[in-house]
């Protein structure tokens, strides 16, 4: 993808590589680092809003279609099981991912004045990838819910004639 | 030109529960992709959204890259008292705007 473009490789490069090694006998996995985070790096994401505390499975529902023809726009819902009162509420909700560029998809701020801890959206993702929806209560828990999706069509795969 | 279009409920119980949606066109340009030519397509997203009921705010979200063009949102909010309830969003390059929309509570 992206990336891909920068580091030079040519195709010939790639000829040239694959016929050197075929005839010293090897096998070779090429690979090319492409522009996508990678799940530590989506750990890292959690961990940032997280810190150390324990994200527990559960509370927070996390809706999206288990297959996605176009990456571009997917719909995509997040509820969390929550009273919304001001002494037990839910305070944020985050949104990551495991495989576009960047780990982070959108965090929201409620607070007891929401009634209901439900937010849906429209987001991008580039990939056949996990999905991870993860709500902050005000006494310190964490919760989260994980959902895999297939995606046929990526985002961000286009190149844009100017 | 900035178009928003924001779904409010014009009349509400006292204590109702009322979604709210909110929808704004902006390309949504990720940093991510290249012309043909190669060149990196600079980064132009709305990174902030805020709402704010009668001067307090209500709901706030940070957007990355990976929300879609045309940034969709629906949230909920308890409806307290008659007033306007204002989005503001911001972004890259300086991008700002502003919606408000009236609400009656009974």
């Amino acid at each position: 993808m992206a990336e891909a473009k920068n580091s030079g490789a040519t195709r010939r490069d790639l000829f040239k590589l694959a016929g050197g090694l075929a005839a010293a006998g090897a096998t070779v996995v090429i690979t090319v680092r492409p522009a996508r985070s990678t799940p530590t790096e989506m750990q890292a994401a959690i961990a940032k809003v997280a810190g150390n505390a324990r994200i527990q499975p559960g509370r927070v529902k996390l809706e999206l279609p288990p297959l996605v023809e176009n990456g571009n726009t997917v719909a995509c819902s997040v509820s969390v099981e929550s009273p919304m009162t001001s002494a037990d509420h839910c305070k944020a909700i985050h949104i990551f991912n495991e495989h576009n560029p960047q780990p982070n998809v959108i965090s929201v701020y409620l607070g007891p004045r929401a009634g209901r801890a439900s937010i849906s959206t429209r987001i991008r993702l580039s990939d056949t990838q996990k999905v991870v929806a993860i709500g902050e209560m005000n006494d310190g828990s964490f919760w989260s819910d994980t959902v895999e999706v297939i995606v046929t069509l990526g985002a961000c795969l286009e190149e844009v004639r100017i | 030109m900035t178009r928003a279009l924001i779904n409010v409920p014009s009349r509400a119980r006292r204590g109702e529960i009322i979604a709210i949606k909110t929808l704004i066109s902006h390309v949504m340009e990720t940093g991510f992709r290249y012309t043909t030519a190669g060149e990196r397509i600079s980064r132009d997203i709305i990174h902030g959204f805020v709402a704010t009921y009668n001067g307090e705010e209500i709901f706030r979200a940070e957007l990355f890259p990976a929300l879609s063009a045309n940034p969709f949102i629906t949230f909920h909010t308890v409806a307290t008292e008659s007033g306007t309830i204002e989005f503001r969003w911001t972004g890259d390059n300086g991008y700002a705007a502003t919606e408000s929309a009236k609400i009656t509570v009974e």
